[in-house]
C-alpha cells in the first residue's frame, strides 16, 4: 500500500475488485492493463443529465471557437436598422445602434469561455499552491488560512467590484479580480484533502524513505487530492462566467466596447419595453451555459463523491 | 459552551484584521495617489502636497495602516470625496432598502427552499422529488439580475402588475415599500431558494439513513413524526448554515439587483462610487458588507448551540 494508491485512476475505490484483478500480471507484454473496470468517463456518461451538461458545454465551446465563422462583426453599427425584431437577416434582431444581436451573443460566448477558463487556471494555480502549503506545513497553515479566511469574509461580488475599482476596467483585470476571489475557495478544498492524505501510510512511507517534500507533495499528495478539486473546477467556471456577467452588467467589468453578455444585458435593459429580444437572448445564453456547467459538475461530483465521502469519514474517525 | 462562544468570538479577531488590511491595500492599489484624486484635476502640485499632509498620506505605509486601524475602531470611515460627507453617514442613508430587500428575499427563499427540500427528501426519487430538483437546478443557473430583468419583462411590461423599477421609502407607507420590493425580492430569493432546497434535501437524506431514524420507525412512530420531528431537527444544522450563508450572499446579491430595479441602496452607492473613483466610499461599503457577513457567520456558529446539543457540552 505504498505509492500504489497514488496511481489509482480517479473513481476507482481502494480494495475494489478492479484493483484486485490488476495485481495479476498481464499475460501478454503488448497488452497493458490500463483500464480496470469502467473508467470514470464511462461512469460519467451513464447519467443522462451529465450528458446533457456535456453537450451544452461542447455547444458553447463550438459557438465560442467558431464565432468569426458563424457570425458577423459584433461591432458593426447600422443606425438605420436599429432595434429591429429578429428576422432572417438578423436572427436575434438588432440593438439600439443597429448591431447584430446574434453576432454579439456568440462573441459573448467567446469572452465567457475565455474568462471562465482563465479564472479556473488562475484560481487553481494560486489555490492549489496555497492549499498544499497550508495543509502540508502545519506551521504555515495558520498564516495562510487566516489570509484566505479574510479574503473569504468578503462576499464574492463585492470583493470583485472593489478589486475592479482598484485595477480598472479591462478583460485581464476581470480575470485577475475574479481569480483572486475564487482562489481562497479552491485553497480551502485542497487544504482539506491534503490534511487527510498527509496522514495516510503511503505518504508516511514516502517520507520515511527520505523523499523530498516537494516530491511527496507533487507525486503522492497532489494526485490524490485531485478529485474534490476537479469537482470544484466546473463550479468555479460557472461562478466565473456569472461573476463576469454581473460585473459587466453593473458597468464595472469589461470595457463597454467588448461584447459580453453582461454588457448586452445592461444596454438591453434600457430598451426592455421596445426590444425584449435584447434581454431574452443573451439571458438564454447565460442560463444554458450555467445550466450545462452545473449539470456536468453534479455528474462529476456523483462519480467522484464515494471517494470524497470515504476520506472524510476516515478523518472523522481519526479525530 | 462558554469556551465555544469565546472561541468563536476570538476567531473573529484575525479575520477582522485581515479584512481591514485588505480594504486598506485595495485603496492603495488604485492607480494615482488619493490626494490628487480628491484635489481634482485643476489643483496645483502645492495644493496636492498640502492635502496629502493634511490627510496623513505622506506618512510611511505602516504608520498609515496603524492609523487606519485606529480610525476603524472608532467607527470613522473617512470622508467621501464626491458626496462631501462622512462615509458612515452616506452608508446609513442607503442601508434601509438594502437590508429590507435582503430580509424580504431571505424570507422568500427559506419559505420556498426548506419545504421543497424536505418534501423532496421524504419522497426521495419520486416524480415530485425529480421535478423539484430539476426546478432547483434551473434556479441555480439563473443569475439574479437576469431573473430580475425577466420579471420586469413579464410582470411590468407585459402584464403591468408592478412598477418597472424604483423604491418607495418606508416613510411613505409600509405597503408601498413592500410592493416596490416584491419583484426585486423574488429575483433575489428564488435563486437562493433553489440552493437552500438542494442543501436541505441532501442533509435530510443523510439523516434519514441514520440508525435513530430506523429506531424511531421500529418503535412505531408515524412517518410524519419521524420526518418532521426527529429528522428535521437534525437536518437543520447544515440547513441553518446554508441559510446564514444565503443571507450573506443575498446582501451582496442585493448590490446587483438594486441596479436592475433602480433601488437607492448600498449597491447603487458602491457602483456610483466606483464610477466616480470615490475610494473612501468604496472602502466603506466593502467593509460594511464584510462586517455584516462576518456577524452573520458568527450568528450561524452560535445558532449551533440551539440546534446541535453536542456543541453545548464542548
Amino acid at each position: 500500500m505504498s505509492t500504489e494508491g497514488a496511481r489509482r485512476p480517479l473513481g476507482v475505490l481502494p480494495g475494489s475488485r478492479e484493483t484486485a484483478t490488476a495485481a495479476i500480471p498481464p499475460l501478454a507484454v503488448d497488452a497493458p492493463v490500463r483500464r480496470r473496470g469502467p473508467g470514470w468517463l464511462t461512469l460519467l456518461a451513464r447519467r443522462k443529465t451529465t450528458l446533457i451538461g456535456a453537450v451544452l458545454m461542447l455547444l458553447m465551446l463550438a459557438v465560442g471557437v467558431l464565432a468569426p465563422m458563424i457570425g458577423g462583426d459584433p461591432g458593426h453599427m447600422d443606425v438605420a436598422g436599429r432595434l429591429k425584431a429578429p428576422s432572417r437577416a438578423h436572427w436575434l434582431g438588432t440593438d439600439d445602434v443597429g448591431r447584430d444581436v446574434w453576432s454579439r451573443v456568440i462573441y459573448g460566448a467567446r469572452l465567457s469561455l475565455l474568462v471562465g477558463a482563465a479564472v479556473v487556471v488562475f484560481s487553481f494555480a494560486v489555490g492549489v499552491v496555497c492549499g498544499m502549503v497550508a495543509g502540508y506545513y502545519r506551521r504555515l497553515d495558520n498564516v495562510v488560512m487566516r489570509v484566505m479566511d479574510g479574503l473569504m469574509a468578503f462576499p464574492a461580488i463585492v470583493l470583485a467590484i472593489a478589486l475592479m475599482a482598484a485595477l480598472g476596467a479591462s478583460v485581464v483585470n476581470v480575470i485577475v479580480a475574479i481569480g483572486v476571489v475564487y482562489s481562497p475557495r479552491v485553497a480551502r478544498v485542497v487544504r482539506g484533502s491534503v490534511l487527510v492524505i498527509r496522514e495516510t501510510s503511503y505518504v508516511e512511507a514516502a517520507r520515511a524513505l527520505g523523499v523530498a517534500d516537494l516530491s511527496v507533495m507533487t507525486r503522492h499528495v497532489l494526485p490524490n487530492c485531485l478529485s474534490p478539486v476537479i469537482v470544484q473546477a466546473s463550479f468555479v467556471f460557472a461562478a466565473a462566467v456569472l461573476t463576469e456577467a454581473a460585473l459587466s452588467f453593473l458597468g464595472v467589468g469589461v470595457p463597454p466596447y467588448v461584447p459580453s453578455w453582461g454588457v448586452i444585458l445592461a444596454e438591453g435593459r434600457l430598451y426592455i419595453q421596445q426590444a425584449p429580444w435584447l434581454v431574452i437572448y443573451p439571458g438564454v445564453a447565460i442560463m444554458l451555459t450555467i445550466f450545462g456547467l452545473n449539470l456536468f459538475g453534479d455528474g462529476l461530483r456523483d462519480v467522484l463523491d464515494p471517494k470524497i465521502r470515504g476520506l472524510t469519514s476516515e478523518r472523522q474517525s481519526q479525530t | 459552551m462558554k469556551t465555544y462562544v469565546a472561541r468563536r468570538l476570538l476567531a473573529l479577531v484575525p479575520v477582522a484584521l485581515v479584512v481591514a488590511t485588505v480594504a486598506f491595500v485595495l485603496m492603495h492599489l488604485a492607480p494615482g495617489d488619493p490626494a490628487s484624486v480628491i484635489a481634482g484635476p485643476d489643483a496645483s502640485a502645492d495644493d496636492v502636497q498640502k492635502l496629502s499632509r493634511q490627510l496623513g498620506l505622506d506618512a510611511p505605509l505602516p504608520v498609515q495602516l496603524v492609523r487606519w486601524y485606529g480610525r476603524l475602531v472608532r467607527g470613522d470611515l473617512g470622508q467621501s470625496i464626491f458626496l462631501r460627507k462622512p462615509v458612515t453617514e452616506a452608508i446609513l442613508d442607503r442601508v434601509e432598502p438594502t437590508l429590507l430587500l435582503t430580509v424580504f428575499a431571505i424570507t422568500i427563499s427559506v419559505a420556498i427552499g426548506v419545504p421543497a427540500g424536505v418534501i423532496s427528501a421524504r419522497y426521495h426519487n419520486s416524480a415530485t422529488d425529480q421535478a423539484f430538483m430539476m426546478a432547483a437546478l434551473v434556479g441555480v443557473s439563473i443569475p439574479n439580475f437576469l431573473l430580475g430583468l425577466l420579471l420586469i419583462l413579464c410582470f411590468s411590461v407585459w402584464l403591468g402588475w408592478f412598477p418597472v423599477a424604483g423604491y418607495s421609502p418606508l416613510e411613505y407607507g409600509y405597503l408601498k415599500t413592500l410592493r416596490s420590493l416584491v419583484m426585486p425580492a423574488f429575483a433575489l430569493g428564488l435563486v437562493q431558494s433553489a440552493l437552500i432546497a438542494r442543501v436541505a434535501r441532501s442533509s435530510m437524506l443523510d439523516i434519514l439513513r441514520e440508525q435513530f431514524i430506523t429506531a424511531g420507525r421500529a418503535k412505531g412512530l408515524s412517518e410524519r413524526a419521524v420526518v418532521y420531528k426527529h429528522a428535521l431537527k437534525n437536518a437543520m444544522i447544515p440547513t441553518v448554515t446554508i441559510i446564514g450563508i444565503s443571507f450573506a450572499i443575498l446582501i451582496s446579491g442585493a448590490v446587483v439587483v438594486e441596479q436592475v430595479f433602480n433601488i437607492p441602496g448600498l449597491g447603487r452607492l458602491i457602483i456610483s462610487a466606483v464610477l466616480r473613483r470615490d475610494y473612501p466610499v468604496i472602502q466603506g461599503v466593502v467593509l460594511c458588507i464584510a462586517g455584516i457577513y462576518m456577524l452573520i457567520n458568527l450568528a450561524v456558529d452560535l445558532s449551533y448551540i440551539v440546534f446541535d446539543p453536542r456543541v453545548r457540552y464542548q
